[in-house]
């Protein structure tokens, strides 16, 4: 291996070998809101007209579940690791700033799909949606992760504290993915939030991913693989940029 | 060619936000080279800036100006040439609690591209009184262990150069001779030593060359033997009940009841001895000694030896 699938690997392993919490607990999160949100509005939602609501909520719900475990890996691997100490020993090997991107937001692609893939097998008990574009699918659920696992180096990078790290996951992360369409299309919304909706780059996110199950989508997915392709970009830069300058772990 | 070379290294930390107070310069205009295979000493009492000079020298802190080379690689534009050269013990006890001893330093080696490394790493493990503790998580270590463990994770990629920041601290004594005749045994078979330590008996036993810094600078450097000969090449100690006149008192170090003098040749040793007796104190279990590490290092931290840089 090199040393930058060694990082990849330290890092998977890390999630892996608590996979109880880091994979077991989304899933079963994922099923709660499943089970509440689907029971109750079951029967009584159609969604683009044709698709009942348990089925259009599944796709959200795994989406959901692979963007905050993305960013929950990389972010909460860089920040016990500052304040343990224990970054010493990554920080003293000849790894890149490439590398470290590359693993770390490889790893968090890892958890992401295999949390979605969980949360998936689970739910589609629920309501079976369709699979009309599988290519779409895995295309938005793999930048979706990365968009996130990159986030998650900022948001661990920039965070010297467990409770600043909370407050990005609670006021940042937690608000744009409810709000991004997971438990409802847009178009149910006043036109001022389905305005603010197209502000979010996770509505993107989720709504090209779903529409590789429905082949239906609140907007069209070309401009969704756009948007999303643009946003990975840009907070790849700023990270692969924060690495390069060892912002917070380089004094 | 040195195996490491400072080079007008400079570092300057910006005030914290919300403190107020200068910039503090921890470390100005340090200029060394040390030799490949040499087993070199740096010393200093705490915030001299050993720390500071290590963390530049291993990429985990930048200078504000000048440059460090190991092997000739320069620390920031060939650092991946450096650090695989390096090999860096640091001061602070840390770990990674999710891994065995054994992953861990099949990790650490694979962050270098090593692969197989299980012979080298049984080695280490054995040479350092870890190898009933292999599969032991790391949690479970013991602190001398995990001081031991951050040894062996320095040296997993047979590096030229291992650097040794306070390697013994918290290590008992049996434990400590183990560690210090193995990286003897390195140093013999090559390896370049760099340590800083608070034990002044392992440098002068170790060290065949000390810096010594104060101050974020050099106020000394030369061999082992050098040091010692420029100081005080004796020392008067004796034991006392009663407080020392004033004019005694400032040339003297006072541990308790024990009084050290530093002196030159018999008669200044006769000189305290007759000042005791006129101020009407008594002395007992009086004792002449060789000047050690530690005499030099007081003596060149209070400014009074020659044996300056």
């Amino acid at each position: 291996m090199t040393g930058m699938q060694t990082l990849l690997y330290k890092e998977t392993l890390r999630f892996w070998k608590v996979g109880f919490q880091t994979v077991g607990a989304p899933i079963l999160t994922a099923v709660m809101y499943m089970l509440i949100f689907g029971h109750v509005l079951e029967g009584r939602v159609l969604v683009y007209g044709t698709v009942n609501y348990t089925a259009f909520l599944v796709p959200g719900l795994v989406m959901m579940s692979v963007l905050q475990n993305a960013f929950a890996n990389s972010s909460s691997s860089l920040i016990q690791s500052k304040i343990m100490g224990s970054l010493v020993f990554v920080l003293l090997t000849p790894l890149s700033h490439w590398h470290w991107f590359f693993a770390y937001v490889g790893a968090a692609v890892a958890r992401g799909l295999l949390v979605g893939a969980g949360v998936f097998a689970v739910t589609v008990y629920f309501g079976r949606p369709d699979f009309v574009y599988p290519l779409w699918i895995v295309l938005f659920a793999v930048l979706g992760a990365a968009m996130l696992g990159a986030l998650g180096v900022i948001a661990g990078l920039w965070s010297d504290k467990f409770d600043q790290m909370a407050a990005f996951q609670n006021f940042v992360i937690m608000p744009m993915t409810f709000l991004s369409g997971v438990f409802y299309s847009i178009h149910s919304l006043p036109p001022f939030w389905q305005t603010v909706s197209h502000l979010n780059p996770f509505f993107y996110m989720i709504d090209g991913f779903r529409y590789g199950f429905f082949g239906v989508s609140d907007v069209s997915p070309w401009l969704s693989l756009g948007i999303v392709s643009t946003a990975l970009a840009v907070v790849s830069a700023i990270a692969v940029n924060m690495l390069r300058t060892g912002y917070k772990i380089r004094s | 060619m040195s195996a490491i070379s400072f080079q007008s290294v400079s570092k300057t930390y910006p005030t914290q936000r919300g403190q107020s107070g200068a910039a503090v310069k921890a470390l100005d205009d340090v200029s060394f080279d040390i030799q490949q295979g040499e087993f070199f000493g740096l010393l200093g009492p705490n915030g001299a800036g050993k720390t500071s000079l290590i963390s530049i020298l291993a990429g985990l802190s930048r200078a504000s100006s000048g440059s460090v080379t190991v092997h000739g690689h320069n620390v920031l534009g060939d650092y991946a040439a450096a650090r695989r050269t390096l090999g860096v013990v640091p001061q602070e006890l840390v770990f990674d609690p999710f891994f065995s001893v054994r992953e861990a330093l099949r990790i650490q080696s694979g962050y270098f591209g090593i692969k197989n490394n299980d012979a080298w790493i049984d080695e280490l493990l054995a040479s350092l009184g870890l190898a009933d503790k292999a599969s032991a998580n790391m949690r479970q270590l013991s602190g001398g262990m995990k001081r031991r463990m951050l040894v062996a994770q320095a040296l997993v990629h047979k590096p030229q150069v291992i650097v040794l920041d306070e390697p013994t601290a918290g290590v008992d004594v049996e434990l400590r001779q183990t560690l210090w005749q193995f990286i003897a045994k390195l140093n013999k078979q090559g390896s370049t030593v760099l340590l800083t330590t608070h034990y002044l008996e392992e440098a002068e036993a170790l060290c065949s060359r000390i810096a010594m810094l104060k101050l974020g600078k050099v106020v000394a450097l030369a061999q082992t033997s050098e040091l010692l000969q420029a100081a005080s090449s004796n020392v008067l100690r004796f034991k006392i009940d009663s407080e020392l006149p004033a004019a005694l008192a400032g040339k003297a170090r006072i541990t308790g009841r024990i009084v050290q003098f530093p002196a030159h040749n018999a008669n200044e040793i006769e000189q305290y001895l007759a000042a005791i007796r006129q101020a009407g104190l008594e002395a007992v279990d009086v004792e002449i000694r060789k000047a050690d590490l530690e005499d030099v290092f007081l003596e060149v931290m209070s400014g009074k030896s020659k044996a300056a840089a």
